[in-house]
């Protein structure tokens, strides 16, 4: 790495290659330059998610009902540890990789080897735990009814304040209705499976039990979900078209479906991120074995997939504040 | 690239570390101080803080203010841009630092007025 001051050089060698402007090699200034375009990916996601979230602020939903779960923990409700533990994971996995990049300046292979598994573990923890997050988000927990404006009407029980699950209160109605596939009936017409217990039967049970009132997706002053009477709610139910149970791209039982859309697409895109990450770890890690690096003479190759990995940590410093926190 | 070429202080210089590894531990307890109290003031939500500033929440404004100090730490210890020169510094950030903002803040203005014209019902919003 000689820099000479440019005065000095030859055009041929200006020009000829060889030549580190900022002091950077090529391949390190272009992770950088990716990185900031990405970076400007990131931010036209997370802003439009703030433009939805704007337009709807009196009725978004609240994160923290949400992301209630954490393994092995049923029933109970923690909010936002898990995630929280994520991040935790996810910046130690990022000083493990710092850790690797500094070893390589000291070409010290056995501990650049050594910490780049530590990395590897991590990010894959975290995608492991993404994929647990989804699995719980898509699956939902209490179910809701949907109207025909596109709005979530979710239950409480008044007396205990508790959130009711539409499954349990529900009374069955005896129904020849099931899910039209296209092996029956017209060959080319087929419907999504129906939900475990119909609009019917969710309205019987809500008229049979005096306790249970609607929660509706309005946000109060305080910014709780606004409860009706037992009166409102009444009439409200009136207003149900279809019953929803869990969050996909169309419906979503938390609440607003466009909160569901963007979590699917911007932690889903950080998710393939950390994903890619893990693999080009994965190929650096036994190109670092095989001793690529230390025939060639330095190891910037890790300190440019570090970049990389530090850059998915920082972007997801920003998912959590945005999805989880505000 | 030479592991002598790292500047080891932060918080401008309040705090100096011996090695290049030293720092890296440091600034990860820094980042899970600032994370935990993140964690905490979400878990309890104080009641001061619940007032808002500028049509958002002070406690938002904070989660916001402390999410930028954990992306600079990031930046310039983890990814080592307090080691490039100036003109890469700037290259790096100054798009971003210009760009964001502006975007952030027409979008949102944008946000703000649909929210108000559906609020004040010229838009059938509950059929």
């Amino acid at each position: 790495m000689e820099v000479t001051s440019n005065a000095s050089l030859e055009e041929s060698q200006v020009w000829g290659g060889g030549n580190k402007p900022l002091k950077a090699s090529y391949g390190k200034m272009m992770m950088w330059f990716f990185i900031v375009s990405d970076a400007l990916t990131f931010t036209g996601f997370l802003v439009s998610y703030g433009f939805s979230r704007f337009k709807n602020i009196n009725s978004w939903p609240i994160a923290d009902e949400v992301f209630t779960h954490f393994p092995f923990l049923h029933g109970i409700d923690a909010p936002m540890y898990y995630v929280a533990l994520m991040t935790f994971i996810l910046i130690f996995s990022s000083v493990t990789m710092v850790l690797a990049v500094d070893a390589g300046h000291h070409m010290n292979k056995a501990k650049v080897t050594f910490y780049m598994l530590l990395t590897i573990i991590g990010g894959a923890i975290f995608v492991g735990s993404q994929a647990w997050e989804w699995k719980n988000f898509i699956k939902g927990e209490y179910g809701a009814l949907e109207t025909r404006g596109g709005q979530i009407l979710q239950f409480v029980n008044a007396e205990s304040g508790k959130r009711a699950a539409i499954q349990d209160f529900s009374i069955g109605i005896e129904s020849e209705r099931t899910t039209h596939q296209a092996s029956n009936g017209i060959w080319y017409q087929d419907e999504t499976p129906l939900p475990n217990v119909s609009v019917a039967e969710v309205k019987k049970g809500f008229l049979a039990d005096p306790n249970l009132v609607i929660r509706t997706e309005k946000l109060t002053e305080n910014g709780q979900k606004t409860v009706l009477s037992r009166e409102d709610s009444l009439i409200k139910i009136e207003e149900a078209i279809g019953v929803v149970e869990g969050a996909n791209l169309i419906h979503n039982e938390y609440g607003n479906r466009l909160f569901a859309d963007f979590f699917f697409f911007i932690t889903g895109f950080h998710g393939f991120h950390v994903f890619s990450g893990v693999v080009i770890n994965i190929i650096i890690f036994f190109n670092v074995i095989l001793g690529t690096y230390e025939r060639r003479g330095h190891y910037e190759m890790v300190e440019k997939v570090g970049l990389y990995w530090h850059f998915v940590d920082l972007v997801w410093v920003f998912v959590f504040t945005f999805f989880y926190l505000v | 690239m030479a592991a002598e070429g790292h500047k080891l202080a932060i918080f401008r210089g309040l705090l100096k570390f011996k090695s290049n590894q030293q720092k890296i531990w440091g600034v990860l307890i820094f980042l899970s101080i600032v994370t935990t109290v993140e964690v905490a003031l979400g878990i309890i939500k104080p009641e001061i803080l619940l007032g808002t500033f500028l049509r958002m929440k002070l406690l938002n404004w904070i989660f916001i203010i402390l999410t930028i100090v954990k992306a600079y730490y990031i930046a310039w210890d983890f990814m080592h841009i307090r080691d490039e020169t100036n003109g890469l510094k700037n290259s790096i950030v100054l798009p971003l630092v210009i760009l964001i903002p502006y975007l952030a803040f027409i979008l949102l203005l944008e946000a703000d007025y649909i929210f108000d014209v559906m609020e004040a019902g010229f838009v059938a919003w509950n059929f």
